[in-house]
């Protein structure tokens, strides 16, 4: 194998021996700073049947749930609004205040309407993301290159068929930069909502209890499973996407 | 006195007519009357009127910014007109099968298909079943001779090779009329030389009515049956004088005394109207 393949490891050995350091030296308290071998074991122990791979699964079903809610309107509505530009520029502004609006500032009214349950959290995680798709599609489809859509016009192409056979396919791009983002922010809005309203499982609730009740590598752990689960999210899209969207960039 | 002329000589009547209408022969295919285009700027086409001749290679040149594209656009219908009719044979655009082929290759070839997708594209739109759609493209690949890998994406091929995939694209369907808009310009010279010698066989070929823009002047003629020498704008129509070198055309068409001298008269009309600013 070449030799680049390990470069990214050189970055892991680089914190885990900072972290031996931080222990070695007592820099905070032991309690606090586990040795990296104690958190990475009860990572291990806590995947492996216990507490902490129950969590990541409620984590991961709340995320799947909230970004498929999410597409599924996001998209349709982001084509709608981005193949007619007058309405697009109409809603645009309450679009981009919601987008900036800090989704967790939504909770309380969330709560108000759904209760405490499950559904509260996977919308207000689905509300977030829904915008930043919404805003990616709608503008991947405007910034369809004008030339082939004049092609498909001038070749006899209905509205319609310019719609399905050339805008749908110019916006795929900026479409998965969407779905990326937008299911970024939706792990981050479910984990924040674990771990404050009424949350009895998932990976937010996980950090928050071990936290709790100081049992600190039980605490890494999650806190490192929470961060395998963002990347390999993003890695499930961005595989996807090339698998898909092969001429994006091209 | 004409009632009289035409009583004794209709023959020469008839001569005369022909001679002032020009090629009286020569049966017109695109009709455009009164063609009017204002953008914020002004009028580019002020009522422009031009007769396209049938089965002829016009190609259109003219200063920077005079209305060359606009032109091709507006009959293409890419663009609306402000006013003014254009009728093909006749008949209106939605009766009239067209292609185009944009300057822009890269961004007119559909990149999610296969090149092979992409010239099968126009006859999925007219709704042709998929083993005549098969059966019309291999047929216009062995017509012209193409050795493409048609099964890759137009990205995955040389810019020249995707320009001749749009080409394709709109001969498919057997076009009335092929527009082109500067189609090679972005291609390098070895690769402009070639596309070139494709275009006149498939010119040769398929005597199809074509409308070329090009800022070429050598190549503008070279090509052409016709120069059509656009003024400033607003647009009106400086020179549109025949090429009457044999085809099929090759170097010694451009060192053939006459093709010399009838570049040299286009050259002096387009400096005449660029200096006219
Ligand atoms: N969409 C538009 N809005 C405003 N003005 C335009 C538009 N399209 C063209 N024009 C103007 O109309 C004139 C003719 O444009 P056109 O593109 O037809 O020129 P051209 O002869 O093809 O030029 P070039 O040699 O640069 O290709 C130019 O002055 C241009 O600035
Ligand atoms: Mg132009």
């Amino acid at each position: 194998m070449r030799r680049e393949t390990f470069l990214p490891l050189v970055g892991v050995a680089g914190l885990v021996a900072l972290w031996y350091l931080a222990v070695w030296a007592r820099v905070v308290d032991p309690v606090l700073l586990p040795p990296p071998e104690d958190a990475f074991a009860a990572m291990v122990k806590g995947m492996a049947g216990g507490r902490l791979g129950y969590d990541f699964w409620r984590t991961v079903e709340r995320t799947a749930y909230a970004i498929a809610i999410a597409a599924v309107i996001a998209i349709p509505v982001g084509i709608a609004l981005g193949s007619n530009e007058r309405i697009y520029r109409s809603v645009e502004f309450v679009i981009d205040f919601f987008r900036s609006t800090p989704a967790s500032a939504m909770f309380p009214l969330f709560l108000v309407i759904f209760g405490v349950g499950d559904m509260t959290k996977i919308l207000v995680a689905a509300f977030g993301a829904a915008l930043v798709i919404l805003f990616n599609v709608a503008y991947g489809v405007m910034n369809a290159r004008k030339t082939r859509l004049l092609a498909a016009k001038v070749m006899g192409a209905t509205r319609f068929r310019v719609l399905t056979d050339v805008m749908l396919l110019e916006s795929l791009p900026q479409t998965f930069v969407g779905l990326r983002n937008g299911v970024s922010l939706a792990l981050v809005i479910v984990v924040v909502a674990e771990m404050f309203i009424g949350s009895t499982d998932g990976l937010g609730h996980r950090v928050f209890e071990a936290q709790q009740l100081f049992e600190m590598p039980d605490m890494y752990a999650a806190i490192f499973a929470a961060g395998a689960l963002g990347y390999g999210l993003n890695l499930l899209f961005l595989v996807v996407e090339k698998r898909f969207v092969h001429w994006s960039g091209k | 006195m004409a009632a009289a002329t035409g009583v004794q000589a209709p023959g020469l009547a008839a001569a005369a007519a022909a001679g002032a209408a020009g090629r009286a022969a020569e049966p017109v295919h695109i009709t455009i009357r009164g063609l009017t285009k204002h953008f914020q700027g002004g009028a580019v086409y002020d009522n422009f009127d031009l007769d396209v001749p049938r089965g002829k290679f016009v190609s259109v040149f003219g200063p920077n910014g005079c209305g060359k594209s606009t032109l091709i656009n507006l009959i293409a219908g890419l663009i609306p007109a402000d006013a003014g009719t254009i009728l093909f044979g006749g008949k209106p655009l939605r009766e009239t099968k067209i292609g185009y082929v944009f300057q822009n290759y890269r961004e007119a070839l559909f990149p999610w298909v296969s090149a092979w997708s992409n010239i099968e594209y126009p006859l999925k739109l007219a709704k042709v079943p998929a083993p005549e759609r098969a059966r019309r493209v291999d047929r216009l690949v062995a017509h012209l001779g193409v050795k493409i890998d048609l099964k890759r994406y137009p990205y995955e091929l040389s810019g020249g090779q995707q320009q001749l995939v749009s080409i394709m694209r709109a001969l498919v369907v057997d076009p009335e009329v092929l527009f082109l808009d500067e189609p090679f310009s972005a291609l390098d010279y070895e690769m402009t030389l070639f596309m070139r010698e494709q275009l006149q066989r498939v010119f040769n070929e398929t005597r199809t009515t074509m409308v070329l823009v090009s800022h070429d002047l050598e190549e503008a003629v070279y090509l052409a049956d016709r120069v059509l020498l656009l003024s400033r704008r607003p647009a009106t129509i400086a020179d549109f004088p025949d090429v009457p070198m044999p085809r099929p055309r090759s170097d010694e068409t451009l060192s053939d005394p006459a093709f010399v001298l009838l570049k040299g008269h286009c050259l002096e009309i387009f400096q005449r109207e660029v200096r006219k600013a």
